[in-house]
């Protein structure tokens, strides 16, 4: 027999669309797993392409804050949206404390805590300095000599911080009075006690509002008694969160996918509006029936005309608590659902980095790692 | 059978903590664990704060830097 020439099957779109819904069941999660492969479907093309994805993807922003971001990316593969995930989590470099010289500390909180608590508070400054003047700072060997430890401490990898502070009794307090805040100065030790030691170039680019200084000026850091004092010196270098959580940019990264509702018999009157409470406010709306609607047969709507009826307005909003599966009297009439290759972002960043900037970022340095790969994989074939 | 008495050692003592004989050294400050205040303390003084009686001291923290890792 003649081979045939390969001719390509195309699903309809009712078809594509139907593949690419993840079945959310009151006990099961079915159709879990991406099938948009080569030889999933006998005779339909899903080499992956260039062109294509460039057609098809899509990116959409619902809010934009320096500190929160979401937005949603629309077809891509789940394993590259969590690997820009991942990234932002753990390889876009901030600033954080790393060393931390206690002078005196005769706090009731030890030295090693209070160091620990010093590295993870979240610092800012000028986004000029930290992203292209502030470079890596080598850690010195283990077995180094004490005085070799920080000889290669200099302005462009070292930001260099102190705290110094003491608690006395505030004589004008009134009598009897029990706020330490009012009775004693320097009670609380705060974020904002930590002061920015500047030396060589940086006070070009850290200077006035560019100044390094924690983001959140009220982070309790220690608290203190009159006599007691604190007084350490802290080297901030730069760092990846892989190494430790203080130097993630984020406080949070994460995305979830757009939930899907689907109505597939009319669901009216009272049912409407309980229907209604069983997800969260905006998602289902309540319209009444048109005469249009009433008059077509085999819709559901005969005889209905006035009615409250239930339509899905915001899926986005949707948590997905299946709540509406509990109920006898919707069996059969939803179904629910999330889209597999919708992603909705939400980044909140630190403050070092913008919430946006910093996904570019992340999409940056997965390039860089897809370039390293390939290179490598060329070594690898000659 | 009877246990035998306790001797008083005689032989000359190991070096390490027993050998330390600084005589009437310099006298050391500590704090009283009840009013703070300071205490020098020498050689086989007893243990007490001079100005309240109390008798748990403690010693000063160290002068020098102590470096950590904010880890």
């Amino acid at each position: 027999m003649a081979a045939h020439p390969l001719r390509l099957k195309n699903p309809s779109p009712a078809e594509q669309e139907a593949r690419k819904i993840v079945g959310v069941n009151a006990e099961t999660v079915t159709n879990v797993s991406s099938t948009d492969f080569p030889h999933h479907y006998p005779g339909e093309d899903h080499a992956w392409d260039k062109n294509k994805f460039q057609e098809s993807f899509q990116v959409q922003f619902h809010h934009n804050k320096p500190f929160d971001a979401s937005f949603s990316l629309i077809g891509i593969d789940a394993s590259v949206a969590n690997a820009f995930r991942r990234i932002l989590l753990a390889e876009i470099p901030t600033l954080a404390i790393e060393y931390v010289f206690v002078n005196n500390n005769t706090s009731v909180i030890q030295d090693e805590v209070l160091a620990a608590r010093l590295g993870l508070v979240p610092l800012k400054g000028g986004k000029e300095g930290l992203l292209s003047f502030l470079k890596w700072f080598k850690k010195p060997e283990e077995d180094a000599p004490a005085e070799e430890q920080f000889s290669k401490a200099y302005d462009y990898n070292t930001i260099a911080l102190s705290l110094k502070i003491e608690c006395t009794r505030n004589e004008n307090a009134a009598p009897g009075e029990k706020d330490p805040h009012k009775l004693y100065h320097n009670a609380y030790v705060y974020a904002k006690d930590i002061q920015f030691k500047p030396f060589g170039r940086q006070l070009k680019y850290f200077s006035d509002d560019d100044a390094i200084m924690p983001t959140n000026p009220d982070i309790l850091i220690a608290k203190l008694r009159p006599g007691q004092c604190i007084d350490v010196d802290m080297h901030a270098i730069k760092g990846v969160g892989s190494d430790h959580a203080k130097y993630s940019p984020v406080a949070t990264a994460s995305y979830r996918l757009l939930p899907t509702i689907t109505i597939t018999k009319p669901i009216l009157g009272k049912d409407a509006e309980k229907f209604a409470r069983c997800f969260p406010r905006g998602v289902i709306g309540l319209e009444t029936v048109t005469k249009e609607e009433a008059a077509q047969i085999g819709s559901g709507y005969e005889g209905h005309e006035g009615e409250k009826k239930a339509v899905v307005r915001d899926p986005m909003k949707d948590t997905v608590s299946r709540e509406v599966l509990r109920h006898e009297e919707f069996n059969g009439k939803v179904k629910l659902g999330r889209v597999r290759d919708h992603f909705i972002f939400s980044v909140e960043s630190l403050g070092q980095w913008d919430s946006d900037e910093m996904f570019l970022e992340a999409v940056k340095v997965l390039k860089v790692k897809c370039e390293g790969l390939k290179k490598n994989l060329a070594d690898m074939t000659r | 059978m009877s246990r035998e008495a306790y001797q008083v050692p005689t032989v000359a003592p190991t070096p390490g903590r027993d050998a330390f004989q600084a005589g009437d050294g310099p006298a050391i400050n500590y704090l009283c664990g009840d009013c703070n205040s300071k205490v020098p303390l020498k050689k086989g003084d007893p243990i007490r704060c001079k100005e309240c009686g109390h008798r748990v001291l403690y010693k000063e923290r160290t002068k020098r830097m102590v470096q950590f890792e904010a880890r």
